[in-house]
């Protein structure tokens, strides 16, 4: 299984070979027969003896992330939607691009995607998941910004980009949570282990995150706005990406986890309220659209939300109509995304209000479109899949339970069906709207940019083929049901249920009868649209959630912007206030929190004259510095200062110091000399009051901070000084008297080399300033 | 013999006293001057001063603790202010200390 994942991957690297072909042979041709060839090997495990399969390879075992493949009938209804439709999609664009595009680039972004999209389906790791769905997210970000030249493509890949990592960073967060919880990085054994998840107190977290994950994939409410956006990618992608596979990685997640939570009420609750909330918002917003794919992506989005609602609801039978209409969704949409991208090919334009009357010039076409938006809108014929998937949903809504659940879950069991209903009169409405603006009416064909024609053989033949899939299924929908959607259903509940048999007729029931209202309302709606669209300036009016994104992008740049710019002045001044102001803080609160404060008097010398009026003099010329008025005196009265700490140092018997620093103090004196020619005079500083007090207190705080922590270091005395050893040994192993220089080359002696090194740096650093500011004036 | 050690010793002592705050009485005031000093040339003498007197606390320190290794430092502080005190004064003259090499 691995080789199916990894073949698309690693031709991926020899399509910019091949694409140099392009001018001679289409690259698409060669691109062709991957997905082809692994459909063929894939189709070999349908039939009704299908059993599960692993597949181990290690990656990085010690994590216990490793390549755990796992094909159940939920993988496998993925995977052959994956290649199959892949492989019909391949097909359609060695048509719809011409040689002119830049190919290599393409097939090289679709590969990815597909190999990607197989190791989401196929992963029962969940790091090697979430790995795959964020190259997923990646690969559909170039593919949607594949006319980068375009504002719009780039605009749009962004928001899905954004919107969609978003979504997968939260997935992780869920995943990361699931495997400390069971401690293994393996989906099924989470199954097998799923009351210790039940049971876990970070269950709503888990359950919240990986929902997160999967609504943003799977364009569900309020999350749908990326995908409209998306559909500047060329059609195939479209048809590919944002109709059949990556949106439904997110159903996929949802039905893979679902084992673990369908028995959590809040589950149920969530995932059916988004899913239908999505339904009735995609179908109802889609009547508005008048850009042919923009009315498919609300379509897509609202008939995701539909099968989202099924897969919350999780009765047998709704799990079953869910992964049923996911198949029929699959063959009826990619279908009618590749018509859309006919009309757009020979027309010229893929705006409805223009195009009309086309049915005589593409009777071809009109016939693909009109299997395919009758099947999506659900309308009772024997030979449409639509039909069946939409009247199990009815079904299971109406036989919804709410055996000891809340009252809320209880409220919303009532209120399902109706809101199934309406959505789907909707679902009718823009499916009859996308039909008869396009195929019926009047010709416009002056507002066409080109004289309108039925399309090349080879760009109908994948229609063709997901049309018959349509009327296949329709024809006979127990062909595919024992010997495949059954594993499915069967992996997505965790058991094996007995058999479905999906009938044609029923009897007179109230999912039909629930269809028949459909198609009543519908026809009604359809045929006075002109005279309600007005209910669109008031709902939603002004509010979008499309502006809402932008509102808040904008708004967060432009806020931390501000952020930014109040602390990032560019004042100096500032900057060590907030260091000191912070340093400060934190140590006080933590001396104190901490109990580091401790004074102690005894271990303390006698106080001598000699001392005190050193110090004196000291204090007296440090005040005197922060008062003068003028250059030159700072520096002597500093001088001062320098002074005393060398007789300083000279009482406490340090004469090496002492020695240091005097030739320190002069040479700085006289280094301040040198530099202050140059400098501006002294000024005075033009202060408000608030900032003046503000440099007195973090100054005298930061003079009292360091004074604390210096008598508290003095107080605390936790172990022997190691003063002793020095003393004793300095003569025996350093051979020398002076023990401050013994250490300094003997004892210590590394110290000495690195700051022998500091000052070698210094000095050429100051020498290359003063070069390189010379060769800066000879330029 | 011992009586008169003891009193030379003690004499010594007292006369370290008296010095070092003679001492301190003068660096006080020539700190004053380096503070008020009205003009940065008398800032520069009072510093001199400094120096000269802390070379005197030095040397009474050394004879306090009993110890020859001071007077590097003593010797040092002489160079060291005299050079401080030519930089100083040649600042104030002319503003720069270092010429420039006329080419």
């Amino acid at each position: 299984m691995i080789f199916t994942v990894l073949i698309p991957l690693l031709l991926a690297c020899f399509v910019p070979l091949i694409s140099k072909l392009k001018d001679k042979i289409h690259t698409g041709i060669f691109i062709f027969f991957i997905p082809f060839v692994i459909f063929l090997y894939y189709i070999q495990f349908v039939g009704s003896d299908f059993t599960t399969m692993k597949q181990t390879i290690n990656w990085i075992p010690s994590l216990g992330v490793n390549f755990n493949f796992y094909l159940d009938g939920l993988s496998l209804l993925f995977v052959l939607l994956i290649s199959g439709i892949g492989a019909l999609v391949v097909l359609y664009s060695i048509y719809y691009l011409g040689k002119d595009e830049r190919l290599g680039h393409f097939y090289v972004y679709l590969l990815m995607f597909m190999a990607a999209m197989l190791g989401v389906v196929l992963s029962d790791n969940i790091y090697v998941l979430y790995t795959f769905w964020e190259l997923t997210s990646i690969s559909s970000f170039l593919l949607i910004g594949y006319w980068h030249f375009n504002e719009r493509s780039r605009y749009g890949a962004l928001k899905s980009m954004l919107i969609t990592v978003f979504g997968g960073l939260s997935m992780f967060g869920a995943f990361i949570l699931l495997s400390v919880i069971t401690d293994t990085t393996s989906i099924q054994s989470m199954i097998e282990q799923k009351d210790i998840i039940l049971n876990s107190t970070y269950l709503p977290f888990i359950l919240v995150l990986l929902l997160l994950g999967a609504f943003t994939k799977s364009a569900q409410f309020p999350f749908h706005i990326w995908l409209p956006d998306a559909m500047e990618a060329p059609t195939p992608v479209s048809a590919y990406l944002h109709s059949a596979t990556m949106v439904k990685a997110g159903l996929f997640l949802v039905a893979r986890f679902s084992p673990i939570f369908s028995s959590y009420e809040w589950f149920f609750i969530i995932v059916s309220i988004v899913g239908i909330i999505t339904l009735c918002w995609g179908s109802y917003m889609a009547v508005r659209q008048t850009d042919l794919k923009a009315i498919l992506a609300f379509s897509t989005i609202s008939q995701l939300g539909m099968i989202m609602a099924m897969l919350g609801f999780g009765t047998d039978l709704a799990i079953y109509a869910a992964v049923f209409h996911i198949l029929n969704h699959a063959t009826f949409k990619g279908s009618l995304f590749m018509v859309a991208g006919i009309v757009d090919h020979e027309t010229g334009t893929r705006d409805i209000r223009k195009l009309g009357g086309l049915l005589t010039f593409m009777p071809m076409t009109a016939t693909l479109a009109l299997f395919g938006t009758f099947s999506m809108a659900g309308i009772p014929l024997p030979f449409l899949n639509g039909f069946y998937s939409k009247e199990l949903f009815f079904d299971s809504s109406i036989h919804l339970t709410s055996n000891g659940l809340s009252s809320f879950a209880e409220f919303l069991v009532q209120v399902i069906p109706y809101l199934a209903v309406f959505g789907s009169i909707f679902t009718f409405v823009y499916s009859m709207y996308f039909f008869f603006g396009v195929f019926g009416g009047k010709n416009q064909l002056s507002l066409l940019p080109k004289k309108p024609h039925e399309a090349p053989i080879g760009m109908l033949i994948s229609p063709i083929i997901l049309v018959l899939g349509v009327i296949v299924i329709g024809l006979f929908p127990n062909l595919v049901n024992g010997t495949f959607l059954a594993h499915a259903a069967d992996a997505v509940k965790g058991t094996v249920a007995e058999e479905l048999h999906i009938l044609f007729w029923h009897g007179w029931k109230t999912p039909l009868i629930m269809s028949l209202t459909v198609v009543g309302i519908g026809i009604v709606l359809t045929l006075t649209r002109k005279k309600w669209a007005g209910v669109y300036r008031f709902i939603p009016g002004k509010l979008s959630l499309f502006k809402l994104y932008d509102i808040v992008l904008e708004k967060l740049n432009s806020v931390s912007k501000g952020i930014t710019k109040q602390y990032m002045t560019g004042s100096l001044r500032l900057y060590v206030a907030i260091i000191l102001g912070v340093t400060l803080t934190l140590t006080f609160i933590t001396m104190f929190a901490t109990g580091g404060v401790t004074i102690q008097f005894d271990n303390l010398a006698d106080v001598r004259v000699i001392e005190v009026s050193v110090v004196f003099i000291m204090i007296v010329a440090a005040i005197g510095t922060i008062f003068a008025r003028n250059n030159v005196a700072i520096i002597l009265i500093a001088g001062v200062v320098g002074y005393g700490v060398a007789v300083l140092f000279v009482i406490y018997r340090a004469p090496d110091l002492a020695l240091t620093q005097l030739v320190i103090e002069t040479v700085s004196v006289v280094l301040f000399l040198l530099c202050f020619y140059h400098m501006p005079k002294l000024r005075k500083r033009d202060e408000t009051k608030s900032s003046k007090s503000i440099n007195i207190i973090i100054s005298v705080g930061f003079g009292a901070l360091m004074t604390i922590i210096g008598i508290s270091a003095h107080s605390s005395k936790w172990f022997d000084s190691i003063a002793d050893y020095f003393i004793e040994t300095s003569y025996k192993l350093g051979g020398g008297h002076n023990i401050v220089n013994v250490i300094l080359v003997d004892m210590r002696g590394f110290d000495t080399l690195f700051e022998i090194t500091v000052l070698g740096i210094a000095a050429l650093a100051i020498f290359s300033l003063v070069k390189l500011k010379k060769n800066k004036e000879a330029e | 013999m011992n009586d008169l050690l003891e009193l030379t010793k003690q004499l010594i002592e007292i006369t370290i006293v008296i010095c070092v705050i003679g001492i301190s009485i003068s660096l006080l005031l020539l700190l004053y001057r380096a503070l008020v000093g009205p003009s940065n040339a008398d800032r520069a003498v009072a510093l001199d001063g400094i120096g000269i007197n802390l070379m005197g606390l030095a040397a009474l320190l050394a004879i306090i603790i009993v110890t020859t290794k001071l007077n590097d430092v003593i010797l040092l502080i002489g160079i060291l202010l005299f050079l401080g005190t030519i930089a100083i004064a040649k600042f104030l003259e002319k503003g720069v200390i270092i010429d420039r090499n006329m080419d």
